[in-house]
């Protein structure tokens, strides 16, 4: 791999900054080591903390393609690696009998129809058998069923794909591969050995701050702070659904239209419904945030 | 730098995480990369490749610390002959007083010089000067001596306990309120509490880790690093768990529940066919000329598992039934119909208790004070619970539920009652035990598990996670 995209450490961090992603060390690091490595990344955490957005933003700053594989439950080699396109080669055949030369033998039309003009690539062999820089983001993993999983096991260790009828494709240029992962299910071990591991949290007050300050325009600093404190303080009440960043940053832009300058109780209280989603979340949090203080 | 590696590998798989070999060729390869001096990349590149589980960073961490502390610049604690180069500290430490004000070192300041000048970083959250004090605090007051053969525990309490930092909380909040001019908010109030509680825990870690790395100093780093080997958070024992491996547990329940809900309601995804369908099967058969090449099948019928939990609350499980309550909790979010029962020696159903009740520690307070769960002396009588069981709920028990019965079976050689069991799998989908003691303790005293095991589907010693995770995946 002696072709590298990143100089060093740093350059990762600032070109994420560039394209408004804020990345932590540990985000910047494995990202860095991935492209050096030449390894897939299995990014997991809670939902709404920029583990997609992180995918597109390093397709952004390295200016390659974004592929995407969403998993869902009875996913399959057709729709994740490649299919033939039956359809194609019945008319094909059927093209061949109409006219009357068809002295070709059998083998010659197999070989016609089994080749790379039949065949429809689906994200995985899209995402090898491109020409330009690719990054690869296989999201949800943990949706598909364990047994879907080792169909990824090849692409991932060797980025080449099989094709029994062909033999086997391998890839033009080593994708920078991002998987996702909700923990919804305890992934296999043979998937974890073959990735880097990174485990994006709920951003530290500062960062998140920086965020809200970034990506919602027109906010004020101090209001940033008193968004980032508020919201780090309802993350430490029990809720069935903590907010993520997602709707922090929504919330803020919510504040700011309603031309909001410093938040007060009852504002806060109001306005609650953007930053939490279960009904008895909003109860509990606007108590707490009356009574205690 | 190898063999620093591998014996931090070495340690990482004592410490009971799973390296693999070829992960342990990627953190090798990766370190190339990354420059040592760059602590927290490194720290950060030596995980993605070592650490796959996030449950895990903890342990890693420790691992790390203990490792590694000592190499880096800015930790430049020892010189070559590997001792405490005291003078370095020294001047290090004086530096910084002059930085801000220009005291004498370390050694000449008084407890409350220390005070003070901590009480000012933490008003302005000024880290280098936090990092300091801790260095200040500890050498002042942990009373640390080489060799002396106690834990890094006591020495943190030690200093700890000299810096007052809840007395020091109040006083911080007593300067915001000074600063803001009293007019503040409760809610500005709240938040401005927290960020010093926030400031102030990071202080404690700051002192922990400065503890530590003085130990490493004076130990060296595999005796440290195994006495600071803590089980992983799978691995800790229901009966004997801290309240901080508590709340872990707890976390980690949440989604073994929801694995637990997938595993009993996955029959019916699996295309596993009803009984034969005669009327389709002849229709079928008409394409093939009155054949009935292709017999069809019924569809079976969606299966709603229906569970019902049977705690055993008692003293000598207590520990393990403030973790089946939370377990219950936690089904109870995950499946449309669960009962609950608890018991002692008499039983009571506490389903209502936890289904209208959003916060656990409220429903398990409830379960504690308002369940009729004592018949005689409020010790364990499994035969008559069980009777009361199967007198009053036993005709509710249908094809469709799948019963957990909770508890050591320590009954006090009282009448087991195991017929009620018996008549349970019978009428259930099936019917399975959880004990919480090691299983060399089984039938040992006054447990009669085997009694009640006979009749159940399995029988699964669960003291940890790890075996309750083992539980959900025999399910399968």
């Amino acid at each position: 791999m002696g072709d590298t995209m990143f100089g060093d450490l740093a350059s990762v961090r600032d070109g994420l900054k560039d394209v408004e992603y804020l990345a932590d060390d540990g985000i910047a690091s494995v990202v860095f080591l991935a492209e050096k490595l030449g390894k897939p990344v299995l990014v997991e955490g809670p939902a709404g903390t920029g583990k997609t957005e992180l995918a597109k933003s390093v397709a952004a700053m390295t200016d390659a393609r974004l592929i995407r594989l969403q998993c869902y439950e009875g996913l399959d080699e057709a729709k994740a690696l490649y299919e033939w396109n039956y359809k194609k080669q019945l008319l094909r055949i059927q093209a061949d009998r109409g006219s009357d030369a068809s002295n070709e033998d059998w083998t010659d039309l197999q070989d016609d129809i089994f080749n790379d003009e039949f065949l429809l690539t689906r994200p995985l062999l899209e995402a090898i058998s491109a020409e330009e820089k690719v990054v690869l983001l296989i999201d949800e993993v943990d949706r598909v069923e364990v047994e879907t999983e080792a169909l990824l096991l090849e692409i991932l260790s060797d980025y080449q794909v099989s094709i029994p009828e062909m033999g086997t494709i391998e890839a033009k240029q080593i994708p920078i591969v991002f998987l996702t992962s909700n923990n919804t299910r305890e992934l296999s071990e043979a998937l974890k050995r073959r990735c880097l591991f990174l485990h994006i949290d709920y951003p530290q007050l500062e960062r998140e701050k920086e965020i809200v300050l970034t990506k919602v325009d027109g906010i004020s600093d101090n209001l940033a702070e008193q968004v980032a404190r508020i919201v780090r303080s309802i993350r430490q009440i029990e809720l069935k659904k903590s907010p993520s960043v997602s709707e922090t940053l929504d919330w803020a832009r919510t504040l700011v239209l309603l031309g909001v300058e410093s938040i007060d109780v009852e504002q806060a209280k109001e306005s609650l419904h953007v930053l939490l989603k279960y009904q008895s979340d909003i109860e509990k949090t606007a108590k707490e945030l009356t009574v205690e203080g | 730098m190898l063999d620093l590696l591998s014996g931090f590998v070495v340690e990482l798989r004592n410490a009971g995480l799973p390296v693999s070999l070829t992960e342990n060729l990627d953190a090798m390869e990766a370190v190339k990369h990354i420059p040592i001096e760059d602590r927290d990349a490194f720290k950060y590149a030596l995980a993605a490749t070592l650490v796959k589980n996030e449950q895990h960073w903890k342990a890693f961490e420790t691992v790390f610390e203990v490792y590694f502390s000592l190499r880096g610049p800015e930790y430049n604690v020892l010189d070559e002959e590997g001792e405490i180069d005291e003078d370095s500290l020294e001047e290090w430490m004086s530096q910084q007083m002059r930085g801000m004000g220009g005291q004498g070192s370390a050694e000449d300041m008084s407890p409350e010089e220390i005070a003070e000048m901590l009480f000012r970083a933490l008003m302005n959250a000024d880290e280098a000067m936090m990092a300091a004090m801790a260095r200040a605090a500890v050498t002042q007051f942990a009373g640390m001596e080489p060799g002396r053969p106690v834990g890094g525990t006591y020495y943190l309490y030690r200093t700890l306990r000299n810096l007052d930092l809840d007395g020091m909380l109040d006083r911080l909040m007593e300067q915001a309120q000074e600063r803001s001019e009293g007019d503040m908010t409760s809610l500005q109030e709240r938040l401005e509490r927290e960020e010093f509680e926030n400031r102030i825990e990071d202080l404690k870690r700051e002192i922990e880790a400065e503890i530590r790395r003085r130990l490493v100093a004076d130990r060296g780093v595999e005796a440290m690093a195994k006495t600071l080997r803590k089980p992983l958070p799978e691995d800790v024992d229901f009966m004997h768990a801290s309240r901080e491996e508590m709340a872990n547990i707890r976390k980690a329940i949440q989604p073994l529940t929801r694995k637990l809900a997938a595993r009993l309601a996955r029959k019916r995804k699996h295309k596993r066919k009803g009984p034969l369908d005669f009327r389709a099967t002849v229709r079928q058969s008409l394409s093939y000329g009155g054949v009935p090449a292709e017999p069809r099948f019924k569809n079976p019928r969606p299966n709603k598992p229906e569970l019902v939990v049977v705690a055993d609350i008692s003293g000598s499980v207590a520990a393990f039934a403030r973790f089946t309550l939370h377990l219950v909790y936690a089904l109870q979010n995950q499946f449309s119909k669960v009962r609950s029962f608890v018991f002692i020696d008499g039983l009571d159903e506490v389903t209502h208790m936890f289904q209208n009740e959003e916060d656990i520690t409220n429903a398990v307070h409830r379960v504690n004070t308002e369940a009729d769960v004592v018949w005689v002396d409020g010790h364990s009588d499994y035969g008559h619970a069980f009777g009361v069981f199967w007198e009053n709920y036993g005709s509710e028990i249908n094809s469709k539920s799948t019963v957990m019965f909770l508890g050591d079976a320590r009954n006090n050689y009282h009448a087991t009652n195991a017929w009620v069991v018996k008549e349970t799998a019978k009428k259930a989908r099936s019917v399975f035990w959880l004990n919480p003691e090691p299983k060399s303790y089984w039938d040992t005293g006054d447990s009669v598990i085997t009694e009640y095991a006979t009749h159940a589907d399995g029988v699964f010693e669960c003291r940890n996670l790890r075996q309750l995770e083992g539980f959900v995946d025999h399910l399968a």
